[in-house]
């Protein structure tokens, strides 16, 4: 019990200190907003990539839907700031005024029932949390009961990822279909859009995320996390001693969701825009290699897999329109083919074990990381 | 660049000022040496867009990547030709024109986020882009918060007007209208079919199509079918075709798609030279991927084809192909898109200056003599009048005129009795 008498280890500690010092003062003192902005686009992603460290590194569970949960609280939010932008002033033009734009393209002449409750806040952010941890629970329920698990679970979460998609752009009179909800401006009165606004959702997003970390690494640290990577390593083991492994799975599946669907608000609000491609099977599949290029064992490698991704993918794309998807591809192979462990597990084999003797020929007394038999690495 | 600093210590009221003394020299410098010497910088450029004493920066905004490439590089194309043509020309206000290029990749957001940056770091004068509604409808927030300018080349649904945007295609009425004016009286049609895919473009249109077919033409539409986009299964949609035997089969089915539906209409034995079939979604660009053989003698309808028979097409159809090969084929949206720079160009001369706002008002009223479909305005509501062409398709790919409207056609995004 040595390990769970201190929050952080000490490497952990030097990760959340540079982490918390690159995104809450280097970034925004160096960076214009417009690139502030990207930044807090991409740590959306950074929410979803938490969650599935828990979920996959430390659970062992793969999920290749977490755009489904992304979108859902995304769509949650841009339903709240659609009905907020869609005043009768506002929408004046149409045959019917007061309702979302797109509803009135449908030939849709009244608000549906479900988007009614949106009209309201608190609604609105106990929706983005519980649809999505309900959704999950029951998918959760229905898999890991019946003991599904692995490839099936996995491909079984796509399949979820495809069919939502086909149903929100189906439905497009009351989802907004293929273009999703844009044009998205003010959150109780208080325009979104605006350099200042940018500045404040950013922090807002950073201090969620810092929240989310909190609770991953408590999470990780109690018996819980044991558990889950117990189960992970021999999941036969873990039933045989008495544990109930479908719910541990369930739970590991449901947070992993809610922290989706934090990131998919927090987009809507900082983006100004939610639509079906965010839902998808590419963009699961997407998230997923976030959180593999940066490492699926740690917290804050996953976390710097999904800013550093991003940032290659805008700045490629920004300096290579037409090829820039190829050095992407490359860069993803190199990542997995050189370093299976992502970006953290490099850390962890080059650079770590020189700032250890750095600090170690200081001291002279290296008995401090006694118990840096990661929590997260399997045991080999 | 201190030229800008300078700007930003200003009062608003004294920025007024010396906006109001710089537009006066430029004014009375205009007419008579706008050849001789290119106006300052200070006086044709008050909002501190990127704009230098020799060059103006521009931003091209589409998918160069991703499943709307195959669409959207003949837009990139005609633009960057009409760029070309536009610098060898002397330039714009005497500068030559740069652009950025940046990529939409067929996605959305991605769109938002590249107009955002063209507008914010880049500061680029206009922004020549976008081609699905749904990547317009992305950026339209973008262009009007930050006040950029942005010409637009697809044919669409109309339901739009903005003070940032020229619509250089057409809007739904102005595409659909004529045509089936033309088909009813030509082919004595009364019963229509419509096939879309299931987007707003395509549900916009027809329910603009149903109206006057239902309350112009008299005529009935016996069915209405909607398939997702990328769908490839159309056999269920011609069984029921076979069945109620329409006068006109009308479809505004989009993309790869077409590939298969006019495949399986051919597999099931319906021949085009019989049964009419008009469209308003096929262009040149489509049946290079269709194959000319299984769509010949189908109706499209347009407003210019490839193989339109005037002095400024002929002149287009040669440059376009020295500069990119000569197996391109051009669409519709093609030359739509290569009317973009060309008519901003004419704007900002116009205004005498590269400020959005002088542009957005100085738009209405100009005109474009040498559009390879033929002379061109802008309206009021910045859409352009143009005129409906019927070309019916031919084995080799390409289109054969069969109808034209007499006179340009005013644009009316907002259909009264249509909507």
């Amino acid at each position: 019990m040595i390990i769970t008498s201190r929050f952080f280890n000490r490497s952990e500690l030097m990760g959340f200190i540079a982490l918390a010092a690159v995104l809450f003062v280097i970034l925004p003192l160096t960076l214009d907003v417009f690139r502030l902005n990207l930044v807090a686009k991409y740590l959306t992603y950074a929410f979803v990539a938490l969650g599935l460290v828990l979920c996959w590194g430390y659970g062992g569970i793969l999920s290749l839907g977490q755009g489904v949960f992304f979108g859902l609280g995304g769509y949650c939010m841009a339903m709240f700031l659609k009905l907020e932008a869609s005043s009768v002033e506002n929408t004046k033009i149409q045959s019917t005024p007061g309702i979302p734009d797109f509803m009135d393209w449908n030939q849709i002449t009244s608000l549906p029932l479900f988007w009614q409750p949106f009209h309201s806040l608190a609604f609105t952010i106990l929706a983005i949390i519980l649809v999505p941890g309900l959704f999950a629970l029951i998918i959760g329920t229905a898999m890991f009961k019946r003991r599904v698990g692995g490839t099936y679970f996995a491909i079984i979460t796509q399949a979820v990822a495809a069919i939502l998609t086909i149903l929100i752009v189906g439905q497009q009179g009351y989802t907004g279909g293929i273009n999703g909800m844009t044009d998205l401006r003010t959150l109780k009165g208080w325009d979104i859009r605006p350099d200042h606004a940018k500045i404040v959702l950013y922090f807002v997003e950073v201090v969620l995320l810092f929240a989310c970390i909190g609770i991953a690494q408590f999470i990780r640290l109690t018996k819980l996390g044991r558990i889950l990577v117990a189960m992970r390593e021999q999941e036969d083991r873990v039933r045989f001693s008495g544990y109930s492994v479908a719910n541990f799975k369930i739970f590991a599946f449901c947070m992993a969701a809610v922290f989706a669907a934090i990131g998919g608000a927090t987009f809507a609000l900082n983006v100004g825009f939610m639509s079906p491609s965010f839902v998808g099977i590419v963009p699961s599949i997407e998230m997923v290699i976030y959180t593999a290029v940066g490492g699926r064992m740690s917290i804050f490698g996953a976390i710097w897999g999904a800013i550093l991704v991003n940032f290659a993918k805008t700045s490629l794309s920004e300096s290579f329109p037409q090829l820039w998807l190829f050095g992407l591809g490359a860069l993803f192979i190199a990542v997995v083919l050189a370093f299976p462990n992502g970006l953290s597990g490099l850390w962890a084999d080059y650079v770590q074990p020189r700032i250890d003797r750095l600090f170690a020929s200081r001291k002279a007394k290296p008995g401090w990381n006694d118990n840096s038999v990661a929590d997260g690495a399997p045991a080999e | 660049m201190s030229d800008e600093a300078n700007k930003g210590l200003l009062s608003p009221l004294r920025r007024k000022l010396l906006m109001g003394m710089a537009a006066v020299p430029a004014m009375t410098m205009l007419p008579r040496a706008s050849f001789a010497q290119a106006p300052a910088t200070s006086a044709v450029n008050t909002t501190g867009l990127a704009v230098t004493d020799t060059e103006v920066t521009v931003g091209i905004l589409h998918s160069a990547t991703g499943t709307m490439a195959i669409s959207e590089t003949g837009s990139i194309e005609a633009e960057k030709l009409a760029i070309e043509q536009i610098n060898a020309a002397g330039g714009v206000l005497g500068r030559k024109i740069k652009f950025i290029q940046e990529d939409g990749a067929s996605d959305w957001p991605t769109f938002a986020e590249k107009a955002k940056k063209l507008l914010v770091n880049d500061k680029v004068a206009a922004i020549m882009g976008c081609w699905t509604s749904a990547s317009r409808k992305a950026v339209l927030p973008v262009v009007e918060q930050y006040n950029g300018m942005l010409y637009y080349p697809t044919f669409y649904e109309g339901l739009e007007q903005s003070k940032n945007v020229i619509y250089t295609g057409q809007e739904a009425t102005q595409q659909i209208l004529a045509g089936l004016n033309w088909i009813a009286k030509e082919k004595g049609a009364k019963s229509f079919f419509f096939i879309g895919s299931d987007y707003i473009w395509p549900r916009t249109s027809n329910k603009i199509a149903r109206k006057h077919v239902e309350n112009v033409l008299k005529g009935k539409v016996v069915g209405e079918e909607y398939y997702p986009l990328g769908n490839t299964q159309f056999n269920s949609v011609i069984n029921k075709i076979k069945l109620t035997k329409p006068d006109v089969i009308f479809t505004d089915v989009v993309g790869g798609s077409n590939v298969a539906f006019y495949k399986q209409l051919k597999a099931a034995g319906i021949d085009l030279s019989k049964q009419a079939l008009l469209t308003i979604s096929v262009t040149e660009d489509e049946i290079d991927g269709i194959g000319g053989e299984n769509i010949a003698g189908a109706y499209a309808c347009m407003k210019y084809f490839q193989s339109l028979d005037n002095p400024n097409n002929k002149a287009f159809v040669p440059a376009f192909k020295k500069m990119w090969g000569e197996k391109t084929v051009i669409g519709d949206v093609t030359q739509a898109a290569y009317l973009g720079p060309w008519l901003w160009k004419l704007t900002v001369e116009k205004a005498g200056s590269f400020d959005v706002d002088k542009i957005a008002a100085a738009s209405p009223g100009v005109e474009f003599k040498g559009a390879p479909e033929g002379y061109v305005r802008i309206h009021e509501n910045h859409h352009l009048w143009s005129k409906t062409r019927v070309g019916r398709a031919k084995l080799d790919g390409q289109f054969e005129l069969i109808y034209e409207t007499a006179d340009l056609v005013e644009p009316d995004p907002f259909p009264k009795g249509y909507q």
